[in-house]
């Protein structure tokens, strides 16, 4: 049998999800031993999201032009993306800056009302990603097959989460230690 | 006394006249989720978890305040009823800005307990995002209306326990928020007696006290029930 084409990808959040999936400490030596890592930032080097991936964990909400081309890429390539930690199911912390309306606000208040030196809004086409007016959670731009909530999800839930699908079978999202938020 | 008899998911349950359906559930073992209801206050009927079908009627009743009648046939685990009690924690998350991860009450939340209750893993409904004020003006504790789910628990303790009405609720639908004296930031209204028992009876982070940082804090509902108990009956019990 072939392995299981993996990835993880880290869009708006913190990366705390994939410190928490660092943890999982010696049971990463067999899933690496199950799966072959296609893309990840804590585990490949390859810079562009392949084909044919099986299963992808995504970190973090879509704030940004570059998550949402990358989110939709993601989709496109993956059997079975899992909504990976709070920001990616509910846009979390990221989405705080929804409050003060669109991105506009957001930019003029953290680089003009509150800059010291050369304040000035970033405004590099192409180089740095123009902001959504809004941070979404990753289900509100593409269908998503898994949710595992938390922040970070711990490494026992994650692995309660993938363990299954190695199996080729549907992890059970319910109870305390699989879907509790924060 | 007089006794009504009724069945609750088809077991027969026989509960004093004029008793609340959730209180014969109760008395027959069965958990009904609740979130507004508060033991020792009057119920309302606002956050609608505690829904549940009877037979003959073609809507959904609130089982805390529904009277029980004679040979009432309830249920309350239908799969109609799940479905909409999911739904109901997730359009609560999605009308105001709950997040967890950064609340005080994150660990000790009735609403984050409710999620996993009716196993929501995430929500269906699009996040408002409203834009919502926090009131530090009181010296010992804080109200930030962003966690607020309008339960009125905390009008109806001020108001019914402690006896001094400093809560209570401003506008409809979406614009509604409970509002501290004549709407005036808290820590200006006189009557407020600062005794703490609308931090107890919130379900989640919304009023907490001062200096509480994530996940510290930890209310206490039941000391109302305490409180209570110990006034009416005079038995200082927990």
């Amino acid at each position: 049998m072939d392995k299981i084409r993996f990835a993880t990808v880290w869009l708006a959040g913190c990366s705390g999800c994939h410190m928490s999936f660092l943890d999982l400490d010696e049971w990463l030596l067999e899933l690496a031993a199950q799966v072959e890592v296609v893309y990840s930032p804590v585990g490949c080097d390859l810079k562009i999201y392949p084909e044919n991936v099986d299963v992808c964990l995504v970190e973090g909400g879509i704030a940004n032009e570059d998550n949402l081309e990358l989110i939709h890429l993601v989709r496109k390539n993956t059997k079975t993306l899992i909504s990976f930690g709070d920001c990616a199911v509910t846009a979390n912390v990221p989405a705080m800056r929804n409050m003060l309306g669109g991105a506009e606000p957001v930019l003029k208040r953290a680089y003009l009302e509150l800059g010291d030196l050369q304040r000035q809004l970033p405004h590099e086409p192409g180089i740095v990603p123009e902001l959504l007016e809004q941070v979404l959670p990753v289900h509100e731009i593409v269908p998503v097959d898994i949710f595992m909530p938390g922040c970070p999800p711990d490494a026992n839930r994650i692995r309660a989460t993938l363990e299954p699908l190695l199996k080729g079978e549907k992890p059970l999202m319910q109870g305390r230690e699989m879907i509790k938020f924060g | 006394m007089s006794v009504k008899t009724l069945t609750i998911n088809d077991t027969p349950v026989a509960v004093e006249a004029g008793a609340t359906i959730l209180e014969a559930a109760k008395q027959a073992g069965i958990t009904i989720p609740t979130l507004c209801h508060l033991e020792g206050v009057s119920d309302v009927g606002a956050c609608r978890l505690c829904l549940v079908e009877i037979k003959g009627i073609n809507k959904l009743l609130p089982a805390c305040v529904t009277e029980v009648a004679e040979g009432m046939e309830v249920q309350t685990e239908t799969a109609k009823l799940r479905e909409y009690r999911k739904m109901t924690v997730e359009l609560l998350f999605s009308e105001g800005n709950h997040v967890c991860s950064v609340c005080v009450a994150n660990g000790a939340c009735e609403l984050q307990d409710m999620a996993v209750t009716v196993g929501m893993d995430h929500s269906r409904f699009s996040y408002r995002f409203p834009d919502r004020p926090i009131d530090i003006s009181h010296p010992s504790f804080a109200i930030d209306h962003n966690r607020c789910i309008l339960c009125t628990r905390c009008v109806r303790v001020c108001a019914e326990i402690e006896g001094a009405h400093v809560w209570d609720v401003a506008n409809r639908g979406e614009k509604c928020y409970v509002i501290s004296g004549l709407d005036q930031p808290w820590g200006e209204v006189n009557a407020c007696t600062s005794c703490g028992k609308c931090v107890e009876a919130c379900p989640t982070g919304a009023i907490f006290h001062k200096g509480e940082t994530t996940g510290e804090k930890t209310s206490d509902p039941g000391l109302l029930d305490f409180l209570v108990t110990a006034r009416k009956k005079q038995q200082w019990i927990r």
